[in-house]
């Protein structure tokens, strides 16, 4: 402790280099995703049995697994698959969160306390135990998986459009609108939701980053993505099974989905702190 | 006065997500794509007209569904969740045999998550604007982001690399060897505390850098109180209640969380249950095991919120 200042008022600003390391992180990830079979060098697929469980070599940068197959190549496709479906399910759960939202917080009364119980009950559920739920109704995959997070996340952002919403809905600029006979729809779709997609975007980097890691948990208990499609917890739990012969392809699929996580959640931070006004 | 209106209001918000929670989890035997009876019996062998009439009968499938919802839920209510499909023993038995490990992993991870995060989230707020501030923020949100399994198996490799003879899989009852119950519950106890440690830390740094921007602690620096006394007496006593609501919430991110790494480190408990009931089919079981699950979950919010509500000054004035 340094004199009589324990915490001190302005810190440098540090967040804004976090927030530069995660934004190159975020499109490194992106490039790699979208560019995975362009720069993926190996078929993720192909098998070169005389190859197996090998360790990183200069012709396999991350090794191989149990059949011979790259582990890079497997990572950079997997990488495309898991966000594929976490990204998928994030915008599914936005789209009908907001819509949601929105209406409890437009209409009020009835409507509100309708949506609003509903989601209550959906957000009683552990996530996990909701996606395993849905699917064991669905059967196990990739799409299944997808709509499962968005179940689960759909409340989150009924939640969080609700409450800047009613704010704006009762403010001077809303009414002026309404005023001048600007319809239901108009009014939410450009005065509400303009104010209050700051809020969103911090919301969506942050569950893109904890839906990876449901995905991953997921397609490691066998219930997401299923082979041959690569995914990262699937190779994560596939690389156990040799895990004292050859440690890399378990390492190095989730050292992939922490990065991922990881670079996200520390964007969505970053965001958050810099959009928030308090905070300056 | 409005400390009891708030009580019966939390208690009716309370009643109507257990109910809604109960429709759902019996709704969700109903969805199954195709005739669950037929689906359930498809494992089997021999799939007969007969046998399918016989099984949906005994599963009461040819009620009115708000009469089949009215039996279940009484049936429920009075400890009955129905039987295994395979087994034919009460679900509730086989729940009941699989509780435990799972119970003392989640409440180990629970204390190994709150006794860390108070020195640490202390500590992250006291270096507020030092050098070393941004690792030590990028630390807490790899805490957060590290997938619990991968962690788990990391712990293992290395472990058993180091000291071969330390077991560290499986799961003995902690009434039969103490010790043997908590080395193996050790590793998976911390990889599933992790992201709560971290987001418990993070939490109550931040409530206590805000905290410190309050009026009372500035009458507090003003009246000249030693600054550690301001900071401990004042600041992280008010830091500590959102602190205490969070913990309820963590204890469903624990019970998905403990599923996952259950299966890391091979402990017979609710996670292996529920994973054999998918690959099984056996849907009374996976029914019974969401809803006691959910509830619990429903419950301890309930309790935790109900203690916020009694000690926080400003709800009970």
């Amino acid at each position: 402790m340094s004199g009589g200042t324990l915490l001190r008022r302005d810190p440098p600003r540090i967040r804004f280099s976090l927030y530069n390391v995660s934004l190159v992180l975020v499109v490194l990830i992106a490039i790699a995703a979208i560019f995975a079979p362009v720069l993926a060098p190996y078929d993720p697929l192909g098998q070169d049995i005389l190859q197996r469980l090998k360790g990183p070599t200069g012709a396999h940068w991350l090794g191989t697994d149990e059949l011979g197959r790259d582990v890079l190549s497997r990572i950079l496709f997997g990488l495309r698959s898991s966000l594929t479906i976490s990204a998928g399910a994030v915008a599914v759960a936005l789209f009908f969160g907001s819509i949601l939202g929105l209406l409890a917080a437009y209409y009020k009364g009835w409507a509100d306390r309708i949506i609003m119980r509903l989601m209550d009950v959906l957000f009683a559920f552990p996530v996990m135990l909701l996606a395993i739920g849905v699917i064991a109704l669905l059967g196990p995959g990739g799409f299944p998986t997808a709509i499962a997070i968005a179940i689960v996340y759909t409340p989150i952002f009924a939640r969080l459009l609700r409450a800047p919403a009613l704010v704006v809905a009762t403010s001077d600029y809303v009414l002026s609108a309404r005023s001048i006979g600007a319809s239901d729809l108009r009014i939410i779709v450009f005065h509400i939701l303009p104010n209050i997609a700051s809020v969103i975007l911090v919301q969506v980097s942050l569950l893109l980053s904890s839906a990876i890691l449901v995905e991953a948990s997921l397609s490691f208990l066998g219930l997401g993505t299923q082979p041959p499609v690569p995914s990262l917890g699937m190779m994560l739990s596939e690389g156990r099974n040799f895990l004292f012969l050859a440690p890399w392809p378990a390492v190095f699929s989730g050292l992939a989905i922490l990065i991922v996580a990881f670079a996200l959640n520390l964007f969505g931070d970053a965001l958050r702190d810099g959009l928030d006004p308090r905070l300056k | 006065m409005t400390i009891l209106r708030r009580l019966r209001g939390r208690l009716i918000d309370l009643l109507v997500v257990i109910t809604g929670v109960s429709i759902l989890v019996f709704a969700f035997i109903r969805m199954i794509p195709g005739d669950a009876v037929a689906i359930m019996l498809g494992a089997n062998a021999e799939v007969t007209e007969d046998r399918i009439e016989a099984l949906r009968i005994r599963l009461g499938l040819d009620l009115p569904i708000h009469e089949q919802y009215w039996n279940w839920l009484t049936g429920v209510l009075q400890g009955d969740f129905g039987v295994s499909i395979w087994t034919g023993r009460p679900v509730i038995e086989e729940i009941a045999g699989h509780v435990w490990p799972t119970l003392q992993l989640t409440f180990l991870a629970l204390l190994t998550a709150i006794v860390l995060a108070i020195p640490l989230g202390i500590l992250m707020a006291r270096i507020r604007g030092r050098r070393g501030e941004a690792f030590v923020q990028a630390g807490s949100v790899i805490g957060l982001t590290v997938p619990p399994f991968w962690l788990g198996i990391l712990m293992i490799l290395v472990l058993s690399t180091l000291a071969p003879s330390l077991q560290l899989l499986g799961y003995v009852p902690f009434g039969e060897d103490p010790l043997g119950n908590l080395q193996r519950l050790f590793l998976p106890a911390f990889a599933l505390s992790l992201p709560i440690l971290a987001n418990l830390a993070r939490l109550l740094r931040s409530t206590l850098l805000e905290a410190m921007q309050q009026d009372y602690i500035r009458t507090a620096r003003a009246k000249g109180l030693p600054t550690r006394r301001i900071f401990y007496k004042h600041a992280l006593r008010n830091a500590i209640i959102p602190f205490v609501t969070s913990v309820g919430i963590m204890a469903g991110y624990l019970l998905g969380g403990a599923i996952v790494v259950e299966q890391v480190f091979a402990i017979p408990g609710l996670g292996r249950l529920i994973l054999g009931a998918i690959s099984e089919r056996n849907y009374p079981l996976l029914q019974a095991s969401i809803l006691l699950v959910t509830c619990t979950f429903v419950l301890v919010n309930f309790t935790v919120d109900v203690i916020y509500t009694l000690i926080d000054p400003r709800i009970s004035e």
